[in-house]
Order: structure tokens, then sequence, then C-alpha cells
């Protein structure tokens, strides 16, 4: 038996021994997620007990080294966990913009100290991380931004107003940036930090959206101290973090998101909706659809795999992260208005018990924040023609 | 995926032999000249040489058996010149069919003629102007095919026809001497300046294969996989001649490509070649492999590609302005190619309802 032979065996007996039947069932809703942090409310025993098992494996964040609290496991060894997950439907133990963003971040940009402090309580679902980026009057034009950090000798003060921080109320820290340079050409005055939310002169508002929810808040920075050792990677050069992480994140929004529609197929819930003829759905119109959203969507994961497959021989994913996010995320939501018109009625119902209070027209809705977050669609496009095509500027 | 070592060298070899010996070029001048055979000789012979017409072809009847990968690299580079020869009928449609289907008799006559070059095989299976091969109206009784047939690949050149025909309740392909008598044979040159013929059969001696129904599947798949990658190769060549023309062309004192309107467009035709060719491989590859849903993977891919051609094609037209309406000018050729293969083994949205089926609504 090779090595990942005998990884895959010892994965699959310690998952069927440690993973909870409860947490072998699939998401209801986004709330069954487990987001962990000081925060957090365990809907269940079961979820505790899950995400802890996991964290003391390492495997809640299972590339991540060993002495930072991660499963040190190899590409080959991570996919096999994911499979064997996937074989028992195990669900994601804890997830948050900890294992997301800031991870990747820390583990390439931020010192051993940083490091020590603040990975492991993220593996261990401690801490619950929130993203400081967008402004009021920086969106897409987000190195325009104004919140500033001014050095008090052993101490930065922040003052300024963040938009768009996912989950800020709930968040138990952030990574944030703010102009450490006010002289300095726009790229160039910016700095990473992170500190705690419970900071004084730290406050959030949600923010109301057409779904009805809302995962973002405004986030108010009053003369907030910060640790001048929370910096990471160069004062000055958290530019360069930013760019890094928005990689990430356009790969993450471009892959599947979680929801309703996540590993469902269209075709068998509109057949369940609008019924068959002849063993065709019945509405021809959306059959078509159907079936040509399906094949974009296959030639999308097929360059996904070649992108992926290139990245790892070293050429580096890069500007193509822009394709991926622009294509990614107008798939998603055009699935999602297939998904509408599949349901029909049913679908608009609002606060129905039967539609667990509106599911399918919220995630319908929040979808349409898919090709805005994290670049637009359209500074996306920008970014292709630019730096994959070559053309130049006006 | 990713190709092998074997696999990269192949591509690399045949860019060059295309470029050298098959241009865009070539395809003008058999055009202008109305060119008998209609296809680039030189270059078939040239493809003979390099063990092309034979990348199908098991090594047993002398070929290299390189597999549906290997095909579609070599269609990619065809698509990329809009290279005349008869590899798609031939080449692919021939080999794939008697190889799937023939009788050890027929494959050991007419396997090595393919790989050889001394044949050329066409494959008959449209008998109205959309390709419906679940409904055939061509017949076969009592070892006689009647019927007619349009669309055939270089079928005005052809020394075999593969026809598809219902016999019964079951639908195969029959093997007929294009000289036999009731065999009436109508060149029709098609807007894309290639070959294909409108055949009549009255009452003409049809040769049963061991497996028609297998072999007219494999053909099937095999072609509407290859014309994928030679679609998203037109695709991406016509898209790379437009990006060019975006860098040089100026219009109010600046670069067209400067402009923003311009600009989105063609990042989103550049995404949209990039999953057709991405798709096409992954196609083939999985035809190779004889993986479980390859038949739907192809399905995609052909929809996939021909709709990225046409809109490859369309774009690149529109964006060289008045020069690309001229037929002076060579762009005009992908746009022709790109509809006239779109449509050959099934349009884009035959592919998606077949797909559709697959998958089961």
């Amino acid at each position: 038996m090779s090595d990942l032979e005998q990884f895959r065996a010892e994965t699959r007996a310690w998952l069927d021994a440690n993973c909870p039947e409860e947490m072998r069932q699939p998401l209801k809703s986004q709330a069954d997620h487990c987001w962990g942090g000081r925060k957090w409310q365990f809907q269940s025993e079961a979820q505790k007990v899950w995400m802890e098992r996991m964290a003391e494996k390492g495997w809640t964040a299972p590339q991540w080294p060993k002495e930072y609290g991660g499963g040190g496991l190899s590409q080959e060894q991570a996919e096999i966990l994911a499979e064997e997950m996937k074989r028992i439907n195990a669900r994601t133990p804890v997830s948050n913009f900890g294992f997301w963003m800031l991870g990747p971040a820390l583990l390439k940009f931020g010192s051993e100290e940083l490091k020590r402090e603040h990975l492991p309580p993220i593996c261990r679902g401690e801490i619950r991380w929130c993203q400081g980026y967008s402004e009021p009057n920086a969106g897409s034009d987000l190195a325009s931004l104004q919140t500033r950090a001014e050095d008090k000798g052993d101490h930065f003060v922040v003052n300024g107003q963040k938009i768009w921080t996912s989950y800020a109320d709930k968040a138990d820290w952030i990574f944030c940036l703010v102009r450490t340079d006010p002289q300095a050409t726009k790229h160039n005055g910016i700095s990473f930090v992170l500190f705690d939310m419970e900071n004084e002169g730290v406050s959030t508002r949600p923010i109301e959206l057409i779904s009805g929810e809302s995962p973002f808040c405004e986030t108010f920075f009053d003369d907030v101290k910060v640790d001048k050792h929370q910096v990471v990677g160069e004062l000055n050069r958290g530019w360069d973090v930013a760019k890094y992480l928005l990689t990430h994140e356009r790969n993450n929004i471009g892959g599947e998101p979680p929801g309703f529609l996540k590993g469902r197929a269209l075709g068998p819930l509109a057949a369940e909706y609008v019924g068959t003829e002849h063993g065709k759905l019945a509405d021809a119109g959306l059959r078509a659809d159907i079936a040509n959203l399906e094949i974009d969507h296959m030639a999308f994961q097929a360059l996904v795999g070649k992108i992926r497959a290139e990245a790892e021989a070293g050429q580096g994913v890069g500007a193509q992260s822009a394709v991926l996010k622009y294509y990614g995320t107008e798939l998603n939501k055009r699935r999602y208005e297939l998904m509408m018109d599949a349901l029909g009625s049913e679908g608009l119902e609002w606060d129905s018990e039967r539609t667990l209070g509106g599911l399918f027209a919220r995630e319908w809705l929040r979808s349409k924040g898919n090709s805005i977050e994290g670049g637009t669609s359209e500074v996306m496009l920008g970014i292709v023609s630019k730096r994959l095509l070559g053309l130049p500027d006006a | 995926m990713k190709l092998n070592d074997e696999q990269q060298m192949l591509q690399d070899s045949v860019a060059r032999l295309m470029a050298d010996k098959g241009p865009v070029s070539h395809l003008r001048q058999l055009r202008d000249e109305h060119n008998d055979k209609g296809y680039d000789e030189p270059l078939w012979q040239a493809m003979v040489e390099a063990g092309l017409t034979g990348i199908l072809v098991p090594e047993e009847h002398g070929g290299i058996g390189f597999g549906l990968v290997g095909a579609g690299l070599v269609a990619r580079e065809i698509g990329r010149n809009l290279s005349v020869t008869p590899f798609l009928s031939t080449a692919v449609l021939g080999a794939a069919a008697l190889s799937a289907g023939g009788s050890d008799e027929q494959k050991a006559k007419w396997l090595p003629a393919i790989a050889e070059g001394t044949s050329i095989i066409a494959l008959a299976v449209d008998d109205g102007a959309k390709h419906r091969p679940e409904r055939l109206r061509a017949r076969v009784e009592g070892g006689t095919l009647s019927g007619e047939k349009r669309l055939v690949l270089d079928g005005h050149v052809a020394d075999l026809l593969l026809v598809a025909a219902g016999e019964g309740d079951q639908a195969a392909l029959y093997l007929v001497d294009p000289k036999a008598d009731g065999v009436t044979i109508e060149r029709t040159v098609m807007a894309d300046s290639r070959n294909a013929a409108r055949i009549r059969f009255d009452q003409v001696p049809a040769e049963a294969m061991a497996d028609g129904a297998a072999a007219l599947a494999a053909a099937l798949r095999a072609g509407r996989a290859v014309l994928a990658a030679e679609l998203s190769g037109l695709a991406l060549e016509a898209f790379e001649r437009t990006l060019g023309y975006l860098k040089e062309r100026k219009q109010f004192g600046r670069l067209i490509g400067t402009f923003q309107a311009l600009q989105h467009r063609a990042a989103q035709l550049s995404g949209e070649v990039a999953m057709s060719e991405a798709l096409a491989m992954q196609a083939l590859n999985a035809c190779d492999q004889d993986a479980e849903n390859a038949d739907q993977q192809v399905l995609a891919a052909k929809a996939k590609a021909s709709r990225v051609a046409l809109l490859a094609g369309q774009e690149a037209v529109q964006m060289h302005g008045g020069i690309g309406m001229t037929d002076e000018f060579d762009i005009g050729f992908f746009l022709k190619r790109a509809r006239a293969g779109g449509e050959t083994l099934g349009d884009a949205n035959y592919c998606a309802d077949r797909f559709a089926a697959l998958r089961g609504y």
C-alpha cells in the first residue's frame, strides 16, 4: 500500500469514528455553517465536538504547518481528506475569514511572532476574523482609501470608516487596510494592520441588503489604539498584502459558493416544479437555458483545472484569477436566475416555513453581489485586458 | 488536463507543419482556382509522411494509434491555419468508424489505406438540412441502400462512402462504393470554400459492418470532439489576429485598443476561447480514457466550441471594421469556417439538446 493509500485508509477510519452523525447532513441553510469565534453559539453539541476534534487533528486548516495549529498535509493528502469528507457528506468543521484570507496572508507576509500569535486560535475556531478593506469613497478604487493610522510612538491611532465589512458585528478581530503615510502616492502609503474589535473606539452598524439580510456592516474607528507590532509585512507596503489576498478572495468567490444550490443540479430541481413531458422538462426554453448553463459551467471547470495545473507547475495564477472571478460569479448569477425560473411562485415566498423563510429569493438576491464584491466584473475585465492581453491604457 | 511530453512534441511539430505547409493563403488559392479535388494535396502528402493520417489507426494496421487527444492537437492547428485536408473525413471519421465497427476484413483493407493516404473516405449521415442521426430517413433493405445525403465532407473525391441508414429499427453505418450504379454525387462547395456533396442512393449495394451501430456512434463522438478542437483553434486565431489589430489601428488619434468598450469585449472573448479550448481537450481526453461521462463532455465541448467560434468570427469582423468585410483580408474566412464547422455533426442547439437528454432532463 502506498503512503497515500495508507493515508486515505487512516483518514477514512478516523472520520468514520469521529464525525458525528448530525454533521453528515447537508447544510439546510447558511445558518448551519459554523463560523467559530468568541461570540459563537454552537447550534448543537455535535457541531462543537466536530470542530474541536478536527482542530485537534489540525484539519480545520489541513495544509497549514503543524507548528501553527494546521495539519501539515501535502496537496495530495489535503485532496484525499476533502474527498473522504465529501464521501460521508461531512460538514466543514469551522471556517471564517481567518482561514480564507488572513491565514494565507500571515503565512506569506507575517512575522514569526504574528504567525504564532494568530494562527493557532484561528485553527482552534476561537477567533473569528473580518476584513476591513472598502470605504464609502474607496470601492472599485480601493487604493484611494482614507482611514488613517497615526504613529504615536509605541502605538498607532486609527480613525476612519470601513464599509461592506462582512460580519463585522460578529467578528472578534479585524485585518484592516489603513493609510500610514498620507504623503506617499496612493498605493505606497498603505499598511495592513490587525486589531481586536473590542478595542475602544470600534463600532459597527449592520447594512440591510436587498435580500433582507445583513451580512455586511459599516465599521467606524474613533481613536482606536493599535499595537505597532500588529503590522503584517512591511510598513507602508500593505498594498502588496492586499493584492495577494484579493487574488485569493477572487479564487474563492469564483468557486462554487455555499448555499442552496451547492451540489444541487438544476435539471432535477426544475423537473420537480415545471414537470416533464416525454421524459423532458415541460418548459423547452428553460431546458435549453439549463443545458447551456451546465455546458458553460463544464467549460469553466475545465479552464479552472487547466489554470490550477499550470499554477502547480510554477507559472502562478496571477492575473488569471480575474478570469476565474469574472466567469465564476457571472455563472453563479445565471444559476440563481434559472433556479428562480424553475421554482416559479414558490421561489417568491418571502417568509413561509416551506421555503425556510424565503431562502430561495434571498439567496437569489444575495448572488447579485458576487460580481460586485472582491472587485466588480468590470474591474476584472479591465485587469484581463491590460495585464493578460496587454491592451494599452487610455 | 495537461499535455504529456509526447503530446507537447506533437503539438509543436504539427504547429510548424500547418503554418509552413497549410496556411490560409492555400485556402484562398484552392478557392480561386476552383481546384477539382478541393483540398491541399501537398499538405495532405506531408501529413501522410508525418504519420498524421494514421493518428487514430491502430499500430497493427499501420497507424500510430495516438488517440483522440493527438487528433485534437492536429485539428487545433488545422483550425488556426484553416488548412484544407481530408483529415476530418478520412483520418478521424473514417478511422474511428472502421476501428470501432469494421469486420477484420474491412479493417485490413481500409485502415492501412487511411494511414498511407491512398484512400479518401467520406461519412454520409445527414439526410436533411439539419444533423438528426436519431431520425434517419435513408433505409437499407435486403442489402441495398436508398436515400439522399447532404454535407458529405469530401464526398466527391471519396474512394469509400460510410453511409448511415436504418435497417429494421436499428441505425448503422454501411460501406458503399461511390462508383456503384445508382450513386449520384453532386459536389457542393460550401460557404467556407470547403468540399461537401449531396449524394443520392438508388438501390445501391450496401456492405454491412461487424457492428455498424458502434461504428456510427464512434464516428460521431470522435468527429464532434475533434471538431471542437478545430473550432477552438480557429477561435483562438481569430481572436489573436483581432487583438493584434486593436494594438495597431488608430482612430481619433489613439489606438482603438485603448477604448474600454473594445477592451472588455476582447477580455470576454479571450475567456470564452480559453474555456472552449480547455473543454475540448478535456473531452478528447475523456474519450481516450473511456470516462463514464465522455459523451456528455463531447456534446458540451462541441456546443461550446460552435458558439465560441461563431462569436469569435463575428467579433473579429466587427472589430476589424470595414477591412473585415473585404474578401482581400483573411479574417472573413474564419467567420465562414466557424459557421460551417459549427453546423457539422450537430450545431450548438442540437448538442445542448442531446446533452440535456443524457443529463436526464
